[in-house]
């Protein structure tokens, strides 16, 4: 606190600068309670799922094993631990559907965010150098869909992409085409979902840093006969980077484990991680297995979630 | 140098706002057709409505999912302004790194892998799966956006103001709810209702976690889906597009006016 560090110190009964912020109890709590939840609901059942992803799948309630019992105390846990096994892992390794749903994952999550941030791009350019009258409304228009639920929005590509769909219907009747297209049930309806679905968290942060920018850093450039397209990768890219990398990561993160996209848009050769965890759950019921897969989706997604945080972190404190 | 709107850029807005508003627009049209068929456009009817009236599950399911995300919104906006303060107040503690690491990382976090881990948790300490267990999982993976909304109206806060009540002998509890609640309001009720449509939306992490008797408007429709696509769904999600529509639009304009409001408040009491 800055603040504090440069007054002086009040005369006794007056509450000190901040001191919202400093109070013992009353800032004790403040702390705790948010802090308590998500190490509760957030941290902890993540060692569940590390546990469970060493049991083996029982016919039981719950379906695996073993069970911690705690009124064994700590010789009945440790006789438990014994039972730990890799051979949910193991089967992983042996089962090409896992390893080909992490990489299809990653394929088209790193394809979807190139593409996003391809058609976003234009879009928060514009609107950073529309009217400044104009931004907010615009600003609204971005964020608006971003409202209305997600499972709405790919669900209305299925009428548009479908065979006898609007889309073909539309191509057909200009001539474009003279047989429909197959675009549903493809990876192609997949990249328009996602791409879709998650434009606005990438023109958000592109938006922040294009509005940010210096214009006149633009002007001395064309007066020193630089064309615009070269004071485009000279000076607006470089500036804007910050918020390039920022919702590059809003997009690849949640994409590589998306579940509802390729669930309704995708063909049956779309697997995607999220959605073999999601059958492995719901439909085989293998929990132990289901546990390693979502295990190993956060090892490979933890570099990036890190990377993310001290962004976050970062910009936060610039704000200060 | 370029001045005001030039020909690239009307384009790229144009487009990009026609590629995100074109099929919201096209399905709710198609809710409103006589057809069966949500491709072939056969005269204008209601009857979708009608029947999405009727249909009782349906109209359940709606009720638990606005219950669930009422609470969840309220709970998310109180845990998640409590973990902004903390975040822009405090400094440093012991425990901020894993503090701010816990409030940044559901953000991007894979929905199945919180669905996942939190119904191993309530599986874990033997919690009966239902309403409760979904509000749960909801609040814990809304809170962070509202932290994240809440926090950036905190950085812009003018801590002098905080500062004249605590000398003027206000209690810190009281100075918070008569100076700094009132300030970051708009911060708050966007937290809020970010937490809320997030929840109204949330497909997967209520799947993991929920139980009997407490099916959600998402999971109804997602299942209809799968068994195909009908207008009676279209009717459904056009009225859940409606009242979000509404609802942000008016925020955003009483908001706009408070804000506008307390400006000239501020410029009168400079002039004096």
């Amino acid at each position: 606190m800055a603040v504090t560090d440069t007054q002086p110190t009040p005369p006794p009964g007056i509450a000190a600068p901040a001191a919202l912020a400093k109070r013992g109890r009353l800032r004790w709590l403040v702390v705790a309670i948010p802090y308590v939840w998500m190490l509760l609901l957030f941290l902890v059942p993540f060692f569940i799922v590390v546990k469970i992803s060493f049991s083996t799948t029982a016919i039981a309630l719950p379906p695996y094993t073993p069970v911690f019992d705690l009124s064994g105390g700590l010789s009945g846990i440790w006789d438990s631990v014994k039972e730990f096994t890799f051979d949910n892992y193991v089967f992983l390794t042996e089962d090409s559907l896992y390893w080909r749903s992490y990489l299809t994952s990653l394929r088209i999550a790193f394809v979807s965010t190139v593409l996003i941030l391809i058609v976003a791009y234009p879009i928060a350019y514009g609107m950073a150098r529309a009217r400044k009258e104009w931004r907010p409304s615009l600003l609204m228009l971005v964020i608006l869909p971003f409202w209305t639920s997600f499972l709405i929005r790919v669900y209305a590509w299925i009428g548009i992409l479908k065979q006898e769909g609007l889309l073909n219907q539309f191509l057909l009747w200009l001539g474009v085409i003279d047989k429909p297209l197959v675009i549903m049930s493809t990876d192609w309806a997949v990249y328009i979902g996602i791409v879709y679905s998650y434009l606005p968290f990438m023109i958000l942060p592109l938006y922040a840093a294009l509005e940010k920018m210096d214009e006149t850093l633009l002007e001395a450039a064309a007066d020193l006969g630089c064309p615009p397209i070269q004071a485009f990768w000279k000076i607006t890219f470089p500036l804007s980077l910050p918020g390039v990398v920022a919702g590059c990561f809003l997009v690849f993160i949640p994409v590589v484990g998306e579940f509802v996209i390729p669930d309704l848009l995708g063909g049956s050769n779309t697997i995607m991680i999220g959605r073999t965890l999601w059958n492995e759950f719901f439909n085989n019921r293998d929990w132990p297995v289901a546990s390693a897969v979502a295990v190993i989706l956060l090892l490979i997604l933890v570099i990036p979630i890190v990377y993310f945080q001290n962004q976050q972190q970062k910009e936060a404190e610039k704000a200060r | 140098m370029r001045r005001g709107p030039s020909w690239f850029n009307v384009t790229s807005i144009t487009l990009g706002f026609a590629f995100l508003y074109i099929p919201i627009i096209i399905l709710v049209i198609y809710s409103f057709n006589e057809s069966k068929l949500v491709t072939v456009w056969a005269g204008f009817s209601t009857k979708w409505y009608v029947s999405m009236l009727s249909n009782q599950s349906l109209l359940d399911a709606a009720w638990v999912t606005v219950r669930i995300a009422l609470l969840t919104a309220t709970l998310a906006t109180i845990l998640g302004t409590l973990a902004a303060l903390t975040l822009v107040r405090y400094g440093r503690f012991h425990g901020r790194t894993l503090f701010s690491g816990m409030v940044y990382a559901p953000l991007v976090m894979p929905d199945v892998i919180t669905g996942l881990s939190l119904l191993l948790l309530f599986v874990a300490i033997g919690f009966d799966r239902g309403f409760w267990t979904v509000v749960i999982a909801h609040v814990t993976f809304t809170m962070c956006f509202v932290t994240v909304v809440v926090q950036s109206r905190l950085v812009t806060f003018d801590m002098s103001l905080e500062e004249a009540a605590l000398d003027l002998g206000a209690t810190p509890a009281k100075t918070f709810f008569a100076v700094t609640l009132p300030l970051i309001l708009p911060g708050v009720v966007a937290g809020w209702m970010l937490a809320f449509t997030l929840s109204l939306d949330d497909l997967v992490i209520a799947s993991f976690t929920t139980g009997p008797g407490a099916t959600t408007l998402p999971m109804k429709i997602y299942s209809q889906v799968r068994l195909g696509v009908t207008p009676e769904i279209n009717a459904v999600c056009t009225v859940l597009i409606a009242i979000v529509t509404t609802g942000v639009l008016i925020a955003s304009i009483v908001t706009k006016r408070r804000e506008v409001e307390r400006q000239r408040a501020e410029r009168l009491a400079i002039q004096g």
